[in-house]
């Protein structure tokens, strides 16, 4: 193929940042090509340098980056010569030229991206007032279409909506017509659905894949998730460490990767065909001892009652003034959790899943005492008897906390900065008293090495250890009081996929060597499938479905379980997903549903019907079970 | 938005009710009266002082009565517009204050002007120039306007004004006007004088505002929404007026509650040095002599000015910025 019919060639493409004291180089020699009118991916884990190489394109780098090489763009539309991007002069007019009209980018995090104080309309229009003659009425008319496309029901209206008065995934939307107003020859899409929910990013990827097709324009999609590039790509180039390691069509990286980096990642991603008892390759494996760690082994922990923690009915309604301090205050009441019941079993892991915004993270909180539901009870019952853990008091609930411990989201933000490891890990013992301050720092070094981590790192203080490494020293915390349930609140969405399976590995070893029992929180179906015995599934504070993960997987019957397995992008190419479908059956609208898991109509209150063989679905009372099956 | 407006002026009243009464009491609190410190005063001086003639003053001025009462009288009095009597002017407040008044509003509202006039630009400039010569520059002028206390600036440049130019700044216009109507010269010379106290008194205010907006700016050029602008295609210039500096506006618009009480108050030792015709050295004077309803008067009009200055950037932010006016609009 000649460079003519390439749209954009990066040649030995350098990018270094100067930070104090040094440089970083961000990218080193990259070569690759985007070809007119396909989607190419670019893989990589965050400070891979995929960003830097997308901002070196539009030329929208810092200050402090320094670029070398060459970046060739070849409009189709012009006959001239392909321009050197990196010789155009820095915010010059020809490169401002092209940004927005040929070349623009969509963000990840559509709530930013969009100035707060500006209207989506005034926004998207001014493109066509920086780059076309039109006047005011003809822009206003070509925007109104165009949010018309991309799934805006009332485009008038929506033209005069700022962005906090829409959903992430209408954010998002607005942020794509903005880029494609000018139909550009090439969209840059940087991580476009990573902050959105599996749903939504599906619907995301339909729309960019027809807009790509219909405008035939080229896309560099940026992204971490091997999902959404079997979904979308024609072109995938790997990018590990700033250099570009494989490059090539789709079809030959899938199917036979090269580079000993790409086939880590493809193994170290969960995927739902997994065999039971199979594990992730994680890149970097953390052997786990914690033989001696807790006393008593796991044979030990396994005794006692069957059910060791029971939910029951219960509901937390929050209080939102829906109008602002102009209008009247009339309040009203937003469901967080509403009537929710399951058990955790004794050494089971318990998956719940849910979209943001379900309630899944209000349950943990209630679990944990951190919130306070409106009614309902909560046992917990080890065999020392049964305790209310909501109205457990004193003595009580001091030793009803060190029985029930947490690890969080992110692991930059829970842990404290100003203190070591070692006051990390044993603030917990010293809380409850355990042991005397040496043997508090053998507890220290037996948890250390229980995630896997060097005894000499005691002294360090959590900025010098990495994103997975944090989240290891979060769960050597929860461990140190030796809890009979760990909670598990989205533990690995904050990491990196390769990180991702070492954590995951190092959980399902704690849990299977130490007998513990786990609820495991997650927006990822994935994650949760490779990690849960049972899985819930949330949505709108309600658990819609509750069953054994293989039947949940394999048999879905709830509308929404349904549609949140079909939004999932198979990182498998043979497994596409079917857009036709997601139009048809958009599952995470309630009103959709089938009549029998409705409760709109007065009179019939759902209930959790039993399907046999632990399958639960929540649908209506006077519902046979047998209908619900499709 | 109108239903807002009034209940937020509704909400003034209570507001100043209180501010009234805190007012009355500290003003009543030293012990005795302008009466007995007059009495005192003209005693000291060995001249005989006719009793009578005071307790008829101050019989006539309620100053027998209970403090309540007298509370309720300042109150109802100044809702008619009748401020009071000054003791030490014998003049009704009103005809005191008079002209200062509006000379001081004039000094302040001159002064406010200035403040934005010198440190937009320069505020502006130092944000998107972090880090260079210029920003250390106007950084380090900065941080000596507002280390330098305004009546030290104020007698710096009096000497200078004698020693280089031989002149006498001071005052707010040519002393032969002082007791005439307005007339044009008279808005001429005060054209010609008002500008040393408004560079003193606007110094300190103009330096922090720079501070204000470099950091308020800087924290917005960090943000998403600047690159998705740049990504459009716009220019430096206009992406930095339409999107970053527009965030930056509302810490500049709620500013102006305090802009104005600070000005007015802040500028009273500068007057005193530059013997200025404002309101600020008679206020003190006012304290100093128990002059209760001239320094009473004072004070509520500061409290008055600042309930305004809020109410003012309170509903200008609301016009501004759509996250106050709409939130909760529903969505969708």
């Amino acid at each position: 193929m000649t460079s003519g019919a390439d749209l954009l060639r990066v040649e030995g493409l350098r990018i270094t940042f100067s930070v104090l004291g040094g440089e970083v180089q961000a990218v080193n020699n990259a070569n690759f090509r985007i070809l007119p009118g396909k989607v190419t991916a670019l893989v990589g884990e965050s400070g891979s340098g995929k960003s830097a190489i997308s901002q070196a394109v539009m030329g929208i780098l810092p200050n402090v980056a320094r670029v070398g090489g060459k970046i060739l763009f070849n409009d189709p539309t012009t006959a001239a010569k392909p321009i050197d991007l990196l010789s155009l002069e820095r915010e010059g007019e020809e490169i401002r030229g092209l940004r927005g009209t040929r070349i623009s980018k969509i963000f990840q995090e559509p709530m930013t991206s969009l100035s707060p104080l500006h209207t989506i309309g005034n926004q998207i229009s001014e493109v066509l007032k920086i780059h076309t003659d039109a006047e005011k009425a003809e822009r206003r008319a070509r925007t109104e279409e165009l949010l018309g496309y991309v799934g805006f029901a009332n485009p008038k209206r929506a033209y005069d909506m700022y962005p906090f008065e829409l959903s992430g995934g209408m954010r998002q939307r607005a942020m794509i017509a903005m880029a494609l107003i000018c139909r550009p020859a090439l969209l840059i899409a940087d991580e476009p659905t990573t902050a959105l929910d599996v749903t939504v990013q599906a619907q995301i990827l339909k729309l960019l894949r027809e807009l790509q097709v219909k405008l035939n324009m080229a896309m560099l999609l940026i992204t971490h998730d091997l999902g959404v590039v079997a979904n979308m790509a024609d072109e995938v180039v790997v990018i590990y460490h700033g250099q570009i390691v494989e490059a090539g069509p789709v079809e030959a990286i899938f199917r036979n990767p090269q580079h000993p980096y790409l086939k880590g990642l493809m193994a170290a991603v969960p995927h739902f065909d997994m065999k039971p008892g199979e594990r992730l390759k994680a890149l970097r494996e953390v052997p786990v001892k914690a033989g001696t760690l807790l006393g008593g082994s796991a044979a030990d922990r396994r005794a006692g009652p069957d059910v060791l923690l029971s939910v029951h009915n219960v509901s937390k309604t929050y209080g939102t003034r829906k109008s602002s301090w102009f209008g009247g205050g009339e309040s009203t009441l937003h469901r967080a959790v509403d009537d929710v019941s399951f058990d955790i079993r004794r050494g089971e892991c318990l998956g719940l899943v849910g979209e943001s915004g379900c309630g899944k993270t209000t349950v943990s909180k209630i679990l944990m005492r951190a919130v306070t539901p409106d009614a309902g009870s909560v046992i917990f019952d080890n065999g020392e008897g049964p305790v209310d853990v909501l109205k457990a008091q004193g003595d009580d609930l001091q030793a009803l906390r060190s029985k029930i411990q947490m690890v969080f989201q992110d692991p930059v933000s829970s842990l404290s900065p100003r203190m070591t490891v070692k006051n990390i890990l044993s603030e917990p013992l010293e809380i409850h008293g355990r042991g005397t301050a040496k043997s508090r720092v053998e507890t220290v070094r037996s948890l250390l090495q229980a995630v896997g981590l060097d005894q000499r790192f005691i002294n360090r203080y959590p900025h010098s250890f990495s994103g997975g490494q944090r989240q290891r020293i979060g769960i050597a915390r929860a461990l140190a009081l030796v809890p009979e349930l760990l909670i598990c609140d989205e533990p690995v969405s904050a990491l990196d996929v390769s990180v991702q399976a070492q954590i995951l590995n190092l959980l399902k070893d704690l849990q299977k060597e130490l007998g513990l029992t786990c609820l495991f929180i997650s927006h990822n179906l994935a994650v949760v499938d490779y990690m849960a015995d049972r899985i819930a599934v949330m949505c709108a504070g309600r658990i819609v479905e509750l069953a054994p993960r293989e039947v949940l997987m394999r048999n879905p019957v709830h509308p929404y379980t349904k549609s949140l397995l079909a939004a999932v992008p198979y990182p498998d190419l043979d497994r596409q997903l079917d857009f036709d479908r997601l139009k048809d059956s958009e599952g995470s609208d309630m009103r959709r549903w089938g009549p029998q898991f409705r409760d709109d109509d007065a009179g019939d209150t759902l209930t959790a019907a039993d399907l046999g063989g632990d399958h639960f679905v929540l649908a209506r009372r006077s519902v046979d079970a047998r209908e619900l099956r499709p | 938005m109108l239903r807002y407006i009034l209940w937020r002026i509704a909400a003034m009243v209570p507001t100043l009710l209180i501010i009234s009464a805190l007012v009355f009491t500290i003003i009543e609190l030293p012990p005795g009266d302008y009466f007995e410190s007059y009495v005192s005063e003209i005693k000291a001086q060995g001249e005989g002082v006719d009793m009578e003639q005071i307790e008829a003053l101050r019989k006539e001025y309620g100053f027998d009565q209970p403090a309540a009462l007298r509370y309720v009288y300042w109150l109802g009095g100044m809702l008619k517009g009748d401020f009071g009597y000054s003791f030490e002017y014998e003049l009704p407040v009103s005809a005191v204050v008079g002209d200062r008044l509006w000379l001081t509003i004039l000094v302040s509202f001159v002064t406010i002007i200035f403040t934005w006039l010198i440190a937009f630009p320069i505020g502006i400039y130092s944000a998107t120039h972090q880090y260079s010569w210029g920003d250390y520059g106007l950084s380090l002028m900065g941080l000596i306007g507002i280390a330098i206390p305004n009546f030290m600036l104020a007698l710096i440049l009096m000497y200078f004004a004698n020693i280089w130019f031989g002149i006498s700044i001071g005052h707010l216009m040519d002393q032969k006007y002082l007791a005439e109507p307005m007339s044009w010269a008279k808005a001429k010379s005060i054209l010609e004088h008002i500008w040393i106290p408004v560079i003193i008194v606007g110094a300190a205010g103009t330096a922090g505002m720079i501070r204000r907006l470099r950091a308020n700016l800087l924290d917005e050029l960090q943000k998403q929404y600047v690159v998705t602008a740049r990504a459009k295609g716009l220019s430096p210039m206009r992406t930095l007026v339409k999107y970053p500096l527009r965030m930056a506006l509302n810490f500049f618009i709620s500013d102006i509650g305090s802009i104005l009480p600070a000005i007015i108050s802040g500028a009273e030792i500068t007057a005193i040095v530059l013997s200025l015709e404002t309101t600020g050295p008679m206020l003190i004077k006012a304290l100093q002599s128990q002059d209760m309803y001239l320094a009473g008067s004072f004070l509520m009009f500061l409290a008055f000015l600042t309930v305004i200055g809020v109410l003012i950037s309170d509903i200008a932010l609301a016009i501004l910025d759509p996250r106050i006016r709409l939130q909760g609009r529903s969505t969708k």
